[in-house]
């Protein structure tokens, strides 16, 4: 399945990548599969996004999709439609913070 | 004609700085990595073209960037700094038990003969090493082994931030935490003990002599006299001719022995320059005034330094990492503030210039002559 995912920008400069980044995501497609994927292709994000090690995502990162805040979804659920059908973007995002 | 590059990391990037070996005019070069911290950027000294970088995020954690052309271009190696084995427990605020927590490399040296050599010193506490330019990275875990479980954070944070290696010794490294103190490995990492005799830390303590806990906020050493070191301390300015084995205090007619930097002249053993802040409750210079103080006696005797810096409403302050010397003949000093300025002395502190005055909170800064 073509998925897109949108990284905010210190991780698009990160990856040297601009917009969105395509990735063939075999099904199911989830949380998990789609970020296995992503730190397969593009390794300098290992561990910005979720722990190197336990896989649990980082504090101040979330993840949303259309409209709708999966962040606390299970790695392994499955994704809405929209995401899967490549319609939508996977939005991986930094928390707000500061004031 | 030398060049000389100054490696500055700051709150939101790193900046680099270059001049003739006049060092009056600068160019800056930056921002790298703009929006990040960095904690720390450096370069090996048997290859200045080998520079390494530092770059942490309250949002994306921890990235170890390489170059291998002096800072042109950039690559990400190894971020992985796994503790070894079951990382057990240090002390927590309340007096509780936590448990080992990465959160960002604040220190990383090179080794002087190999390029792909490096140590990095990171919170919590506890020091790594690669032997391969950082594609991977091993705790030297003998170090938490010296009453690791009876270190605490100061507010700062439980950090190894100071990485001293002997000179003349391959297999002797020093390191400095806060706050816990001082360490000195004899067998190139794998065991450790506290160096910490002499120190005294009455109110920050219960037990004001005791073996660790002490804030070490950072440690110098002429590479002509490794015995020789000198350490700021949270308050003190103090001195071991013996490898760490006991330290005397050297303050002297200091203003103020708090301070967070301590360095040693490139040519002048006993030369050493500290930067006081008033307390450890008003991290600014005394009365306003910025003031480098500079001993020609090893400590004890200390002369301000003025010329050319702010000598009214100053109010910033200098970090640890901040503070570097250069090898020129006519010795170099440099500073940077948390104000965003970087002060450059090129004849051992008598007159200064200011080479960039608006930069981010400047947490470190190191300096090679090309």
């Amino acid at each position: 399945m073509i998925i897109r995912v949108s990284l905010p920008t210190h991780l698009r400069t990160l990856a040297q990548v601009t917009g969105t980044i395509t990735l063939d995501v075999p099904e199911p497609v989830t949380q998990q599969a789609i970020l296995d994927l992503l730190e397969s292709a593009y390794p300098m994000l290992r561990g910005t996004i979720r722990d190197s090690t336990s896989k649990e995502r980082r504090p101040f990162i979330r993840f949303f999709a259309c409209g709708e805040d999966l962040s606390h979804q299970p790695p392994e659920s499955s994704l809405p439609g929209e995401v899967t059908s490549g319609i939508e973007p996977f939005r991986i995002i930094g928390a707000m913070a500061g004031g | 004609m030398s060049t000389v590059r100054v490696l500055v990391g700051t709150r939101k990037g790193a900046f680099i700085l270059t001049a003739d070996q006049y060092r009056q005019n600068w160019t800056v070069d930056g921002p790298h990595f703009p929006g990040w911290e960095i904690y720390h950027i450096t370069s090996a000294p048997s290859d200045p073209k080998r520079l390494y970088a530092s770059q942490s995020s309250g949002w994306f954690g921890q990235v170890i960037q390489r170059s291998d052309d002096g800072g042109k271009t950039w690559e990400t190696v190894n971020n992985e700094f796994a503790y070894d084995g079951t990382p057990g427990t240090h002390q927590w605020y309340d007096g509780t038990q936590h448990p080992w927590e990465f959160k960002r490399v604040w220190h990383l040296q090179p080794s002087p003969t190999d390029p792909d050599s490096i140590y990095a010193g990171v919170e919590d506490a506890a020091l790594f090493h690669s032997k391969d330019g950082g594609k991977s990275w091993s705790e030297l875990s003998g170090l938490r082994e010296v009453k690791g479980n009876l270190w605490q954070p100061g507010a700062g944070g439980m950090c190894l931030h100071t990485i001293v290696l002997s000179p003349d010794n391959p297999d002797r490294i020093f390191v400095a935490i806060s706050a816990a103190g001082a360490f000195r490995s004899d067998d190139a990492g794998a065991s450790w003990r506290p160096i910490n005799q002499g120190l005294k830390s009455d109110y920050e303590l219960p037990d004001a002599e005791a073996e660790v806990g002490h804030c070490v906020h950072s440690i110098a050493m002429h590479p002509s006299r490794p015995n020789i070191l000198f350490m700021q301390k949270h308050w003190d300015v103090m001195r071991t001719d013996n490898g760490g084995d006991s330290w005397h205090e050297v303050s002297g007619n200091l203003p103020s022995d708090f301070g967070f930097p301590i360095a040693v002249h490139a040519h002048e053993p006993d030369t050493i320059y500290v930067v006081p802040i008033t307390s450890d409750s008003y991290h600014y210079p005394p009365d306003g005034k910025l003031r480098v103080y500079r001993s020609r006696s090893g400590g004890d005797q200390w002369d301000a330094l003025t010329d050319g810096l702010p000598q009214e409403n100053c109010y910033v302050n200098v970090l640890r990492n901040a503070f570097a010397i250069d090898s020129l003949e006519s010795c170099g000093v440099y500073f940077g503030t948390t104000g965003g300025q970087v002060y450059v002395s090129p004849d051992s502190g008598d007159h200064w210039v200011t080479a960039v005055h608006d930069l981010p909170p400047v947490l470190s800064i190191e300096v090679q002559i090309l």
